[in-house]
């Protein structure tokens, strides 16, 4: 017969635990710890806090242009809950959420994002990569760090997140291809926001899922509703575990919602309807996650609004100590030269010399900055 | 304030050579709903239909390498990269194919595009956001790289370039975006080709080369040192990094024996280094101090905060300036 159908040997499931309502479904449900589910949700309502202030911060002009998380803090809380702390994390540049729940302290992101080199604060511990501002170019580094631990016989696994955006530049399928011929320890944590700035999905791709093209690759490959806590857990975890154990890599597309502007320089208004934005507004990944939690009988009115207030001291407290931190910071030159090279080359260090003599003078006229 | 900001004349430029030429068509990211990210496309959406202004799914390689294709057809396309920090992804096509077209084929194939990317510091940006990389472009045959300084010479040089035979890679000062209105020419048709550099300012006792937003702060420093010192500088704006218009430069330093040149880059083998070297090869004997060059360092363009410290600033002009009459 000349014509037959191929068979894929792939399906995509999708995903949820956890509806809009707060129901759960109790055969899905995982066994997470008591202290934990409460840790994430106090998390959760931080960082709301935290981007709300950030916006405030940036409008009187305290901070630079920034990212919002708002609506995906369940895609990346459930995600990176699944990590452990000596597995790798791979960041775009709105993982705000992820990286509170690895350790960075807000002052640090609110210097960062003043402008300052002195907010990038990792230690030799680390395993958390930089924000990569170029969509879709850290993919690969997720790949090949995996690889180094495939070839070290290590345990660690790689997360690696991009959103919808990324999965039409060549660095995204590039590395997903290398990741599944290599069979290598890496889950790509694709954040489906449903908009790159303007453009919505539908005219970024036709394809009827981005977890497709992880089949395309050879590799495993579904969907989770990634404003359901829960499913982006279970979907993450199972994906690391299998990384863990040698199985290859997985592809797990997150169904969220980008609930504010793309970053502090543009207005959605312009280019999206506001009913699309209320609808999503209904499936906030925060109260279903409260719901959730009320019904279980680990949480009531009383503690939400105990920890919003909390949520709102720690921010205060954090924007304090940046403001500290500012004063004390100045304008000295030595950011700009360290680090450039392993050890600046003859000519680099004459011009700090030169960048250092220009400070003095103008702090000898008595000019300040 | 009367005139066009620098937006609105790199808008009007585009508007005018779309109506003329139904080949010239605008593909980027944001480009079309939403007017571009700095509002440089801003309407022409609803005048020219989303067939000629286009949004594109989220690909420097495709926007770049789709527009090659489409001027090989025989289109006019102008392609937009948010960043020039976001055109590396695509430089594989500007090396490879953009710059090599015409040669690859002996002529039977050209490919006329223009890319536009906002450049440069200054305007308290992210990381990738604030470099100044017009060396990687220039450094490519076959390549034209224009910049503009003013909200006249964009509207005049992205129609110029629009209509160039040869690729245009188009970097547009975005600190300049809003900077200072002018008034556009009222005949719009004549547009003078690229041509080299232009004397802003004609002087006598040194040469002053710039580009870009550096221009600025030139000739802010020659003011203050014309005010304080007794002396008449030569401004000139390069306005083409590629081809270079070495000649003008040459012809100034031939007169004033003296040159700096001024530019956000990194110094090390930046243009500042190519003109110093054509002034030691053809004005050798009219020197009277070594060129002088003031510029960004050699190290990764600091976060924002600092961004002021890494640019040149008026008074190591100024100093530069002096320190090369003195010499």
């Amino acid at each position: 017969m000349p014509i037959k159908t191929v068979d894929l040997d792939s399906e995509i499931t999708h995903l949820s635990i956890l509806d809009e309502k707060g129901r759960v479904d109790e055969e899905l449900e995982p066994d997470i710890p008591e202290e934990d589910l409460l840790d994430l949700f106090k998390t959760m309502l931080l960082v709301r806090e935290f981007d709300e202030r950030k916006e405030k911060l940036q409008r009187q002009g305290r901070i630079g242009t920034f990212a919002p998380v708002r609506g995906q803090e369940a895609a990346q809380l459930g995600s990176i809950y699944a990590l452990r702390k000596t597995d790798w994390f791979v960041p775009s540049f709105r993982e705000t959420a992820a990286t509170i729940w690895r350790g960075m302290r807000l002052e640090d992101d609110l210097v960062y994002t003043a402008g300052y080199e002195e907010g990038i604060r990792f230690t030799k511990e680390s395993r958390d990569l930089p924000i990569a501002v170029p969509v879709a170019s850290q993919i690969p580094h997720g790949v090949g760090i995996a690889w180094g631990i495939q070839l070290k016989g290590a345990d660690d696994v790689v997360l690696t997140f991009f959103g919808d955006g990324a999965t039409s530049e060549g660095d995204f399928h590039e590395a997903l291809n290398f990741a599944q011929v290599f069979r290598l320890p890496v889950v790509f944590l694709c954040q489906n926001n449903r908009w790159a700035i303007s453009v919505p999905l539908h005219k970024q791709t036709h394809s009827k899922t981005l977890a497709q093209k992880g089949i395309a690759y050879g590799m495993r490959s579904l969907q989770v509703d990634g404003n359901d806590i829960l499913a982006v857990y279970v979907a993450t975890r199972e994906a690391i575990e299998r990384a863990r154990k040698g199985k290859g890599p997985t592809f797990i597309e997150a169904l969220t919602y980008r609930l504010s502007f793309h970053t502090t320089a543009d207005d959605p208004t312009k280019y999206r309807p506001a009913d699309e934005v209320k609808e999503w507004e209904k499936r906030d990944p925060l109260p279903r996650f409260q719901e959730y939690l009320i019904k279980r009988g680990h949480l009531d009115r009383d503690m939400v609004k105990n920890w919003t207030t909390a949520a709102v001291i720690e921010v205060d407290h954090a924007v304090e100590r940046f403001e500290r931190r500012l004063d004390g910071m100045g304008r000295d030159p030595d950011a700009i030269f360290e680090h450039a090279y392993a050890k600046n080359p003859p000519y680099v260090e004459r011009q700090r010399r030169e960048v250092e003599d220009w400070v003095r003078a103008r702090r000898e006229e008595g000019g300040g900055e | 304030m009367a005139g066009v900001t620098m937006v609105q004349a790199l808008n009007q430029a585009m508007r005018e050579e779309m109506a003329r030429d139904e080949t010239v068509l605008l593909l980027g990211e944001d480009v079309g709903v939403d007017g571009g990210i700095f509002r440089v496309s801003d309407g022409l959406l609803d005048e020219f239909g989303e067939k000629r202004v286009v949004d594109t799914p989220l690909s420097e390689v495709a926007i770049v390498g789709s527009a090659i294709g489409l001027a090989l057809y025989g289109f006019r396309p102008i392609a937009e990269l948010q960043f020039s920090g976001f055109s590396y992804q695509a430089f594989h096509q500007v090396e490879g194919h953009v710059s090599r077209y015409r040669k690859r084929s002996q002529g039977r194939y050209t490919v006329p595009l223009v890319i536009r990317m906002p450049y440069g510091a200054g305007v308290r940006a992210l990381e990738h956001h604030s470099e100044s990389r017009e060396a990687y472009y220039a450094h490519t045959p076959g390549l034209k790289v224009v910049i503009p300084r003013s909200p006249r010479k964009a509207w005049e040089l992205l129609k110029a370039s629009i209509r160039d035979p040869d690729p245009v890679v188009f970097m547009e000062p975005k600190g300049l975006y809003r900077r200072g209105r002018e008034e556009l020419p009222k005949d719009r048709r004549k547009v003078p080709a690229l041509d080299g550099a232009e004397i802003v300012q004609e002087g006598e006792d040194i040469t002053v080369v710039a580009y870009g937003a550096m221009l600025y702060r030139a000739m802010e420093a020659v003011k203050t040192l014309e005010r304080e010192d007794v002396v008449n500088a030569e401004i000139i704006d390069l306005q083409m990094i590629a081809p270079l218009d070495s000649d003008t430069v040459n012809a100034s330093v031939q007169k004033t024996g003296r040159a700096v040149v001024i530019h956000e880059a990194p110094r090390t083998l930046g243009v500042g280094a190519e003109i110093a070297a054509r002034i030691t090869e053809e004005s050798f004997l009219s020197l009277e101090a070594p060129v002088k060059r003031i510029t960004g360092y050699d190290v990764q363009v600091p976060m924002f905060a600092r961004e002021q410290l890494y640019l040149p600033s008026e008074e190591r002009i100024l100093q530069g300036m002096r320190d090369t009459l003195a010499f």
